[in-house]
């Protein structure tokens, strides 16, 4: 893929997530790991190659059936994104007022949740008053509320303190117990190794699998 | 640190939108004076239509006719036996011999001293009033005229009438044509507001989007914002011509702005459609916009 006109960002990229498996991505700054998620929470097409998500072509899905493929993926972005306008609350809400759901059959789930990742005395500030750590961790929340099918977080651990680092990924462990497939890129190396699953490497764009990633790696997109 | 008590089971969602900022008060201002503007030429436009209407019914309905005696004939007596003929002609109403001193109070503005009409064979006018429904023809007053062997010229205010006319048609294009043009630039100024107003809240038009809001769940939440915001402009310029149109109704009875511009209280109506309009214009443009943002993301 590439930015504008600039030179392609990632190439020969080849690999294949199964359902229900769990995966990191590493690489240098730059190396196209922001890049590689970017692709797989449609946010960014595929300059040449193929995409295939839950089993569909990517350039083949209608465009009014992409929001209901997003609705399936859960993204924790490296630079958060949460809107400043709304409480801690209502960010955590938001992906299931946009999937339609009633107030009445969330509001203890969120509450729940974010009490789960500390911020039960926070839930109304909003976000510009939280500290790097706290917002991280609303990022989170609000990613995995709507119980995605695939998680792609993108250094969700690059605040936070190495307790709390491993109460997050104890949460991905758990997500991923009950089906989701996760893909976290992180510079994070005690957590990678902690968690003792696959790597996907990228170096300058290009992917070199480590570990015991191979044998799940298939498909192509560049 | 004290902490508020936050209640769950009350939480209602939050707007998804951030609220206004400094932009949307001026957005407001604009459009509102855009609206003012529109309406009140709509107001104006109307009021000329209708004097118009006025003067050339009045000129419609009526006639008059210069008598001129043959010999023998005094001018008085020339004119009476006009008159009693054009009373018996189909589509005259009333036919009225003006006496002398009429006569020459008609001709005193451009004489001056009428003295000097003493000796002179002044030619009297005969006034018609035409049956409003079926007015007599000219060609059937002329024939009346010539059959009775009477010497005169009938004017049916016809090259009058046409000139009003021509100027009223004249006026109430060139009514429309701004009429037009304000209300254009009353869009315009909405779309662009909106596009700008969109633009600025791109990072939440974004998280909306990889959330998985659909295009047009995104464009609604544009479109109902601006829409409120351009009724409510367009509730106070369309008020605000309503306003001025009532007070040059109210300042104008009988005499003063009346003649020219008879505001009517029916024509205060024309404000009615303007925030609805406003409002429409709006969500459209907004919706435009929004769709045209996400489209940009997809
Ligand atoms: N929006 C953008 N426009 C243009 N170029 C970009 C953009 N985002 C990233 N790039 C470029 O693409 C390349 C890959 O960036 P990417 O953000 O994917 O790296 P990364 O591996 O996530 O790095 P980091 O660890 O610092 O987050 C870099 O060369 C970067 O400069
Ligand atoms: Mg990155």
């Amino acid at each position: 893929m590439r930015y504008g006109r600039a030179p392609e960002v990632l190439n020969n990229i080849n690999f294949q997530l199964m359902p229900g498996s769990f995966h990191f991505v590493t690489g240098a700054s730059g190396a196209g790991k922001s890049s590689l998620l970017k692709m797989i929470y449609l946010a960014h097409r595929a300059s040449r190659g193929r995409v295939s998500l839950f089993g569909r072509d990517i350039s083949t899905v209608p465009g009014r059936d992409l929001p209901f493929l997003r609705r399936r993926i859960g993204v924790v972005f490296q630079e958060f994104r949460l809107l400043d306008h709304l409480s801690a609350f209502d960010n955590v809400a938001l992906p299931l007022r946009i999937a339609g759901k009633k107030a009445n059959d969330y509001r203890q789930d969120v509450a729940e949740l974010l009490r789960w990742v500390g911020l039960g005395e926070r839930m109304q500030a909003e976000p510009p008053t939280l500290s790097g750590g706290e917002k991280q961790r609303l990022a989170i929340a609000r990613a995995v509320i709507n119980r995605p099918d695939v998680l792609l977080a993108d250094e969700p651990t690059g605040n936070v303190d190495p307790a709390m680092s491993l109460r997050i990924l104890r949460l991905f462990v758990e997500l991923n117990r009950m089906g989701t497939t996760i893909l976290i890129a992180s510079h994070d190396e005690d957590l990678v190794a902690n968690s003792g699953r696959p790597v996907l490497h990228l170096d300058s764009g290009r992917l070199i699998a480590l570990g015991d990633a191979q044998g799940n790696l298939h498909g192509e997109a560049g | 640190m004290a902490l508020m008590g936050f209640d769950v089971a009350r939480w209602r969602p939050g707007p998804l939108l951030p609220g206004s900022d400094a932009r949307d008060g001026s957005l407001i201002f604009v459009v509102a004076v855009l609206t003012f503007l529109a309406v009140a030429t709509a107001i104006t436009g109307l009021a000329a239509d209708r004097a118009a209407r006025g003067w050339t019914a009045q000129l419609n309905h009526s006639a008059t006719v210069v008598v001129r005696p043959s010999a023998g004939e005094t001018p008085d007596g020339a004119a009476a036996k006009a008159a009693d003929a054009l009373a018996g002609v189909k589509g005259v109403a009333e036919a009225r011999a003006l006496e002398k001193e009429k006569a020459e109070a008609l001709l005193k503005p451009w004489l001056g001293d009428t003295s000097i009409l003493a000796d002179l064979p002044v030619p009297r006018l005969v006034t018609l009033d035409l049956d409003p429904k079926a007015p007599a023809s000219l060609a059937s007053l002329t024939a009346k005229l010539k059959e009775q062997g009477i010497d005169a010229t009938v004017d049916d205010h016809r090259l009058w009438i046409a000139d009003i006319e021509r100027g009223a048609r004249v006026a109430r294009w060139s009514m429309l044509g701004v009429f037009v043009l304000i209300s254009a630039a009353a869009a315009a100024v909405i779309a662009f507001a909106t596009r700008a107003g969109l633009a600025a809240r791109r990072d939440v038009v974004e998280v909306l989007h990889l959330s998985g809001a659909s295009s047009g769940f995104t464009a609604g939440l544009f479109q109902w914002r601006f829409a409120r915001m351009a009724a409510l402009a367009g509730l106070f310029g369309g008020a605000g011509a309503a306003i001025l149109g009532a007070l040059a109704r109210m300042a104008g009875g009988g005499a003063g702005l009346t003649p020219v511009l008879p505001v009517a209280w029916i024509d205060l109506a024309a404000a009615i459609p303007a925030p609805f309009v406003a409002a429409i214009v709006a969500a459209l443009a907004a919706r435009a916009a929004a769709l045209s943002l996400v489209r940009e993301m997809a």
